[in-house]
């Protein structure tokens, strides 16, 4: 009988092209994401050795991370952003791909928004980007890693990579989700719990009753953060969402291919009986909605919570890295996170700009008002076709009569290399990913919650809970 | 790719955990579509007191004199001594990039996070993983010691201090070969193109939905 394996372990046997006796392998990729950041230098190295790419058909490219949210009809203002993006255009008109989304186009959108969305995201793949948060596309039982620009020339080269097998985690989070907890609250409770570096050297598959209870949406939201626990991939097992979810999406099969990739698709999840090299066990039920305090996103409290004390923790090098990040951040410790004030709010980014993250944001912005205390409220929306499902659903019009900004789809504030950012000192509520220092503009302090509370935040001008809105 | 064999180099101190690559190398910098020119932009939100557009004349902006690489005795500096989990964040080779281009060739810490430690070996700087208590050690002797150096030499697998104290590290056997030799990896993967055009073939016979 075949020994039962973990869903990573059946991923990378199906990809192995070689391997030597130390256990480097080539890994086929079969699908390559693209954007127009960490790509440029990739393609110039290629022209330059005078290689010709393996496979465009891999090939699925789009701008985002440059793309500014508003005025569109003005173009790319700043010229070396805009020379980034033309860059890409360029070397896809000249290359080739399976699908290419520009600025502008009714599709584009956040790569790992579109890329799903569009079925372009299948189980079984290797899915690659030169991106970190390319551990999103995990959530449909694929392995999916970021990559450098070396890597992504390499990819194009040949398309393979060469690595080593990963370690593997198991991530169980059993029972039931309180009212008002979110898929955001549990990965920042489990980045709290094991820390940035915690899932280092593994393959992260998440499982357990509350993971299989969450949509696609908040299962991309999940595997989106195993980064920032460390781990280059996130995995979650295929079953009825993750089907129900691709079938009938541009670039998923259909027909009789259709029923044969679903067979095969089945089969993508861990077998009884699969041993791990590590598993971590989480109680679904005593997790509270989160906010982060600090400048990692392992600094992170319940909302119930207060800003901790330095003092208290026994590790220099830890407590060293409390006390800076309180003095950037510019709190006490001590403080109770509800009473902790915001200058701006953000929705949006690879974590959380899909149709339902919109929805519950827009569900506690219903009927109310941005406080005066905020200056912005943006949302961005992860992609156009997100976009226009949410105006079709007239979230736009709960936005705009709440006081937020309804905006074109794109990264945005997420790391602020287009217009949207903080200014020095100023604090945000944001539903992104990383609250490191300068993250979303210079002297910026970033708090990382669900799309709910981000939307609390902006009516009561603090972190609250939503139940205690009036 | 450059190779690195020996390294006989100043060392510089960068006393904090989880150094994400947003501190090692701001966004507005990723806009430049060149692999060169970052490392004027090093860590440019600790390094200087005012905000930092591409474009600027660096030399003319006012430096942070509370950043230890702003020291004078750490001056063309060529290993950096880490702590925890450095280089975590986003996949941005442009991380290394800047770190080389200022003129690091080697990093020293107790961990590194895994995408950051890879793209470390595609550019000729390599990353070494000591314990944490080595490190410890190595943070105390370089404050101690003004022009504390540190030899490393890549084939024996050692970082030697300066009384002949030698720490072994570990290294993957196909990165340092890659190292060693300066090799272009994409080179060393293409002599392998039969195997892989044989791979796809027959992924493409079973799983004809990938390849659309």
């Amino acid at each position: 009988m075949q020994q039962a394996q973990t869903l990573y372990e059946k991923l990378w046997s199906s990809h192995v092209v070689r391997e030597d006796a130390d256990g480097t392998a080539l890994i086929y990729i079969d699908r390559h994401l693209v954007h127009e950041v960490t790509s440029p230098q990739a393609f110039e190295g290629l022209k330059l050795a005078g290689r010709k790419p393996w496979r465009v058909g891999s090939i699925v490219a789009t701008a985002d991370h440059n793309t500014p949210t508003d005025h569109w009809e003005e173009g790319i203002k700043d010229p070396i952003s805009r020379q980034q993006v033309e860059t890409l255009d360029a070397n896809i008109r000249e290359v080739g791909s399976l699908a290419y989304f520009p600025f502008k186009d009714e599709r584009q959108g956040i790569v790992h928004v579109i890329g799903p969305e569009n079925g372009a995201t299948l189980p079984g793949m290797t899915v690659v980007c030169g991106d970190s948060h390319t551990s999103t596309h995990g959530a449909f039982a694929c392995l999916a890693h970021g990559i450098g620009t070396s890597e992504v020339e390499h990819v194009l080269a040949t398309q393979c990579l060469v690595q080593k097998k990963s370690k593997t985690l198991l991530i169980k989070v059993e029972g039931e989700l309180a009212p008002g907890v979110t898929a955001k609250d549990v990965v920042l409770a489990i980045i709290g719990r094991i820390g940035t570096a915690g899932g280092t050297g593994y393959a992260m598959e998440f499982g357990g009753s509350a993971i299989r209870g969450l949509s696609m949406e908040g299962r991309m939201t999940i595997c989106n953060m195993a980064i920032e626990a460390g781990a280059r991939a996130g995995l979650i097992a295929v079953d009825d969402n993750t089907i129900d979810y691709l079938k009938g999406r541009p670039y998923a099969p259909s027909g009789e291919e259709w029923d044969r990739a679903v067979a095969y698709w089945r089969t993508l999840t861990s077998d009884d009986g699969a041993v791990y090299d590590k598993i971590v066990e989480m109680d679904a039920a005593a997790i509270r909605p989160q906010v982060t305090w600090g400048t990692s996103p392992e600094m992170v409290s319940d909302i119930n919570g207060a800003v901790p004390d330095p003092a208290a923790e026994k590790d220099p090098v830890k407590r060293e890295g409390m006390t800076r990040a309180l003095a950037y951040m510019g709190l006490e410790a001590g403080t109770p996170i509800k009473r902790i004030a915001v200058d701006r709010v953000f929705i949006g980014s690879c974590t959380n700009s899909r149709i339902e993250d919109l929805r519950a944001a827009a569900e506690v912005a219903k009927g109310r008002q941005k406080s005066d205390s905020v200056k912005q409220v943006l949302v961005v929306p992860g992609s156009g076709l997100v976009k226009r499902q949410a105006e079709a659903e007239g979230l736009d019009k709960v936005f705009v009569a709440a006081g937020f900004e309804w905006r074109e789809p794109g990264c945005s504030m997420c790391l602020a290399m287009n217009a949207d950012r903080l200014e020095p000192g100023e604090r945000c509520a944001s539903t992104s990913n990383r609250n490191f220092e300068g993250r979303q503009g210079a002297g910026g302090r970033t708090h990382l919650v669900s799309p709910a509370l981000a939307a609390a935040a902006a009516i009561a001008g603090h972190f609250a809970d939503v139940a205690e809105l009036n | 790719m450059r190779a690195f064999t020996t390294l006989d180099g100043l060392v510089a101190p960068l006393d904090r955990a989880n150094v994400d690559t947003d501190a090692i190398i701001p966004k507005q910098f990723l806009k430049s579509i060149q692999r060169s020119g970052f490392g004027p932009n090093l860590f440019d939100e600790w390094r200087y007191l005012d905000r930092g557009e591409p474009g600027m004349d660096n030399s003319q902006r006012q430096l942070n004199p509370d950043f230890v690489l702003n020291q004078s005795r750490y001056a063309d500096a060529q290993i950096l001594l880490t702590r925890d989990n450095f280089g975590c964040g986003s996949s941005r080779e442009h991380a290394p990039w800047a770190l080389d281009d200022y003129g690091f060739r080697a990093l020293i810490g107790p961990s590194f996070a895994d995408i950051f430690f890879n793209n470390c070996f595609k550019n000729g700087v390599l990353p070494i993983r000591l314990p944490a208590e080595v490190v410890d050690r190595l943070f105390a002797a370089c404050a101690a010691t003004e022009g504390y150096r540190l030899k490393v030499d890549l084939a024996a697998q050692q970082v030697v201090e300066p009384d002949g104290t030698a720490h072994g590290f570990e290294v993957d056997a196909f990165r340092k070969e890659c190292l060693l030799n300066g090799w272009d990896e994409i080179g060393l993967t293409l002599r392998h193109a039969d195997e892989i055009r044989a791979f796809e073939a027959h992924r493409k016979a079973e799983h004809p939905y990938y390849f659309r």
